[in-house]
């Protein structure tokens, strides 16, 4: 039972994500997890600026319970399962982000130059995380799903659409670290 | 209330992979778009494979749900513009914040606590959305 405080391989971690979509559809829903953010919007109160946001959130509450899991499992991941937090990324990937001043590279979860408490007082590393979430946020309704609606669920169904995002979601990413990540680190 | 508790477990099940997985780990993410690790792809790839399998065994064999009814798979609309811009600013997020809609959460659990102004962002994107949808081409 070792195995399970290492890290989990790909060959069990994405028949288990195959899995969980499985498990969704089975119970008469779908694997996606950015439409939860336009119910937030809605419960906020959005519905009374625009129409996009008027639809009965109360339909998408099975969501919410599936984040607040989602939320739970971290919790269980990080405090019962797990050893150690450091990453065992390539060697390569570690000596290019410390070029880039990542010097937790390979011994953190997430790099503390971006999400340490010490960070959260810096208006740069502020300000990045406000804008990634933006992006992810504004990019994910935009093109109607994230990486669970469109790469796996849609994907998984053969839809073009859902390719089309998915090669935007790598242009954008691959943009991002090669072109700006040396512009901003 | 049975149901809600299975939305809650499959969360879960989900949470925990994803932070085993390290697939919720902003470090795996710049690894992915560098192409150094076979990681992210393998998940991605062989969740995909036995996703595309298993749908089209559910479609042939008119599978139904555990509750006995119907499973319909709605068709995504057709488009181009709003998949390839949509997509294109997903990834430039997805990339700088390290992390995707359904990890957010996750690390939030996981008590990364700086992830919050991470949510609080894509909740905002999506307001932005709202707002300005009727002025977007798609």
């Amino acid at each position: 039972m070792e195995w399970i405080f290492e890290p989990w391989p790909w060959y069990v971690a994405g028949p288990l994500i195959a899995l969980i979509m499985f498990l969704l559809i089975f119970v008469g829903k779908q694997f996606g997890m950015s439409s939860n953010l336009r119910t937030f919007c809605t419960m906020c109160g959005a519905d009374k600026t625009a129409d996009f946001f008027n639809f009965d959130w109360k339909a998408q509450r099975w969501n919410l319970v599936v984040v607040l899991g989602a939320g739970l499992g971290g919790f269980i991941g990080a405090h019962y399962l797990s050893n150690d937090v450091a990453v065992a990324i390539n060697p390569d990937t570690i000596s290019t982000l410390k070029v880039l001043g990542f010097n937790s590279a390979g011994s953190a979860y997430l790099p503390d130059e971006l999400f340490s408490l010490e960070a959260l007082t810096s208006v740069k590393s502020l300000s990045l995380l406000l804008i990634g979430g933006l992006l992810i946020g504004f990019g994910a309704r935009y093109a109607g799903g994230c990486t669970s609606g469109h790469a796996i669920s849609g994907l998984s169904n053969l839809q073009l659409p859902s390719l089309i995002a998915v090669v935007g979601f790598f242009i954008g990413g691959l943009f991002m670290i090669h072109v700006l990540f040396p512009l901003i680190f | 209330m049975k149901r809600t508790l299975s939305y809650l477990f499959i969360g879960m099940f989900f949470g925990i992979v994803m932070y085993k997985s390290e697939a919720a780990s902003w470090f795996r993410i710049y690894e992915m778009f560098q192409f150094q690790s076979f990681h992210m792809y393998g998940i991605i790839g062989s969740a995909l494979v036995i996703g595309i399998i298993g749908v089209q065994l559910i479609k042939k064999n008119n599978i139904k749900s555990f509750y006995g009814e119907p499973i319909r798979f709605i068709p995504k609309e057709r488009g181009f513009t709003r998949y390839i811009a949509g997509g294109i600013i997903f990834g430039l997020g997805w990339a700088l914040a390290g992390s995707c809609p359904g990890p957010i959460y996750t690390l939030i659990g996981a008590g990364y606590v700086s992830i919050i102004i991470v949510l609080i962002g894509a909740i905002l994107g999506t307001f932005l959305y709202g707002l300005l949808q009727k002025k977007l081409p798609h």
